[in-house]
């Protein structure tokens, strides 16, 4: 049996995770899976839990200037349900478990569970989302891809909670997310791709490829993206060889319950091939 | 060990136990709302669906802390009301209950769907369940339950 909070907002929260360092609980989605136990028992918790679910201080999405923020404690359904939520996250989000548990679970969760097949991380990479870490008297705010360090790690400091994530907004023409799963609610990613362009001139002037459940973190490689920057179509079309191959490298899969390796390499590198022609083909 | 207040079904009610116990034990054991079901106990199977606030969660999920002073309601919280009793004759017109044993929950789902959509197509339906399995697959009549439900109640939400 473990000790458990309840704060009653955010500045108590932030003093109560600094001196006793208690595991967030927010909508508990993975975390009561995580330490489920026999029917009729308590989960097996091994830190003591703070529930933030309730901190209204954080359950907000807004619009600021070209950003959408969603405050710490925002559910997934609030992310699904905002009309600036950039359609890749949307879908992604909409691709995870079923409505009562998006009621419940939140974007941070997601965030933080730091699987490789989380269906949010794979777009909020694409999305060049930020994370805002605040502790007792300071915050810092850091890329997604960086604050994400391996299966399950990330850079959360124990007196640290995070209380919004920002989403840059760029009307991207080319958008598209896909999950490969084993049905359509419920399942948990086989893979995941999302790919983002946009053209100026002509030319791609952006690009993001994500992908996940095919390594440790969700895979993205802004070396490889700066190779396709300043194409044009018919470039784009003629180097497609290339390109696949090059991300046949940086996508090393492993067996598990879900899939298979050699599954998931061919068919993140259809979705890339099927993204590709998409941008090239684009108007 | 903590004394924490909620409104079930209405009533303010307090219960003594340790803040992490499931929302779902505290119902089933300390409330004796055995109409809220433990299918997986992993937030996939809806048999343990409520009302949270409103809206639709799966209390296996939920530790009796995170929902100290929100309004749970449950399936003995619907089955009496005129919306409770539209679905309940609703599913029995479609033969949407086979076993039984996900009907609660089902009820809990189409009720938070209606709330929100009162004509729902065949996809929203679907959408709206997807997070309730039925063993027995009934699915199709179950579909065709909310579908009547929508039809009969459609004064009701």
């Amino acid at each position: 049996m473990v000790d458990s909070y309840r704060p009653k907002d955010l500045k108590d929260a932030l003093r109560i995770r600094g001196e006793y360092g208690s595991t967030p609980l927010a909508g508990g989605t993975d975390l009561m899976v995580r330490y489920q136990s026999w029917a009729g028992t308590l989960p097996l918790f091994t830190n003591s839990v703070m529930f933030v679910g309730h901190l209204h201080e954080l359950k907000y999405i807004k619009k600021i200037e070209n950003s959408l923020e969603v405050g710490g404690t925002a559910t997934l359904s609030m992310v699904a349900d905002h009309p600036d939520t950039p359609r890749v996250l949307r879908d992604a989000v909409l691709s995870i478990a079923a409505p009562a548990l998006r009621n419940n679970a939140t974007l941070t969760g997601n965030i933080c569970n730091a699987s490789p097949a989380g269906d949010s991380v794979c777009a909020l990479y694409a999305l060049d989302a930020l994370i805002r870490l605040e502790k007792n008297g300071s915050s810092r705010e850091l890329p997604v891809v960086e604050f994400i360090t391996g299966p399950g790690r990330t850079l959360l400091g124990k007196d640290e909670l995070v209380t919004a994530i920002t989403i840059p907004l760029k009307n991207s023409s080319i958008d598209n997310f896909t999950k490969v799963g084993t049905r359509r609610a419920n399942a948990l990613s086989k893979l995941s791709f999302t790919g983002i362009a946009d053209y100026k001139n002509g030319r791609i002037d952006s690009i993001a490829l994500t992908f996940g459940a095919v390594g440790p973190t969700v895979v993205r490689s802004v070396e490889l993206e700066k190779k396709l920057l300043g194409l044009s179509r018919a470039e784009l079309k003629a180097g497609k060889e290339s390109i696949l191959s090059d991300y046949s490298t940086v996508i090393v899969p492993i067996d598990d319950q879900r899939s298979t390796a050699v599954y998931r390499k061919k068919v993140a590198l259809n979705l890339l091939d099927k993204f590709i022609n998409e941008v090239a083909d684009y108007e | 060990m903590k004394e924490i207040k909620f409104v079930l079904n209405g009533k303010e009610v307090s219960v003594k136990a340790d803040p992490l116990k499931r929302l779902l034990d505290v119902l089933r054991e300390d409330k004796k709302m055995t109409g809220v079901k433990e299918g997986c106990g992993e937030g996939e199977c809806g048999a343990c669906a409520v009302l949270k606030d409103g809206v639709l969660v799966n209390s296996c999920m939920i530790p009796l802390g995170a929902a100290e002073g929100s309004e749970i309601i449950t399936p003995e919280g619907i089955r009496d009301t005129e919306k409770g009793k539209c679905i309940i004759d609703a599913f029995g017109t479609a033969g949407a209950v086979q076993c039984g044993f996900c009907t609660p929950g089902m009820m809990m789902a189409t009720d938070a769907l209606l709330t929100q959509n009162k004509k729902p197509s065949v996809d929203e339906i679907r959408e709206a369940l997807s997070g309730n399995l039925c063993r027995c697959t009934g699915y199709d009549l179950i579909v065709k339950g909310v579908q009547i439900a929508s039809e009969r109640g459609k004064d009701l939400w």
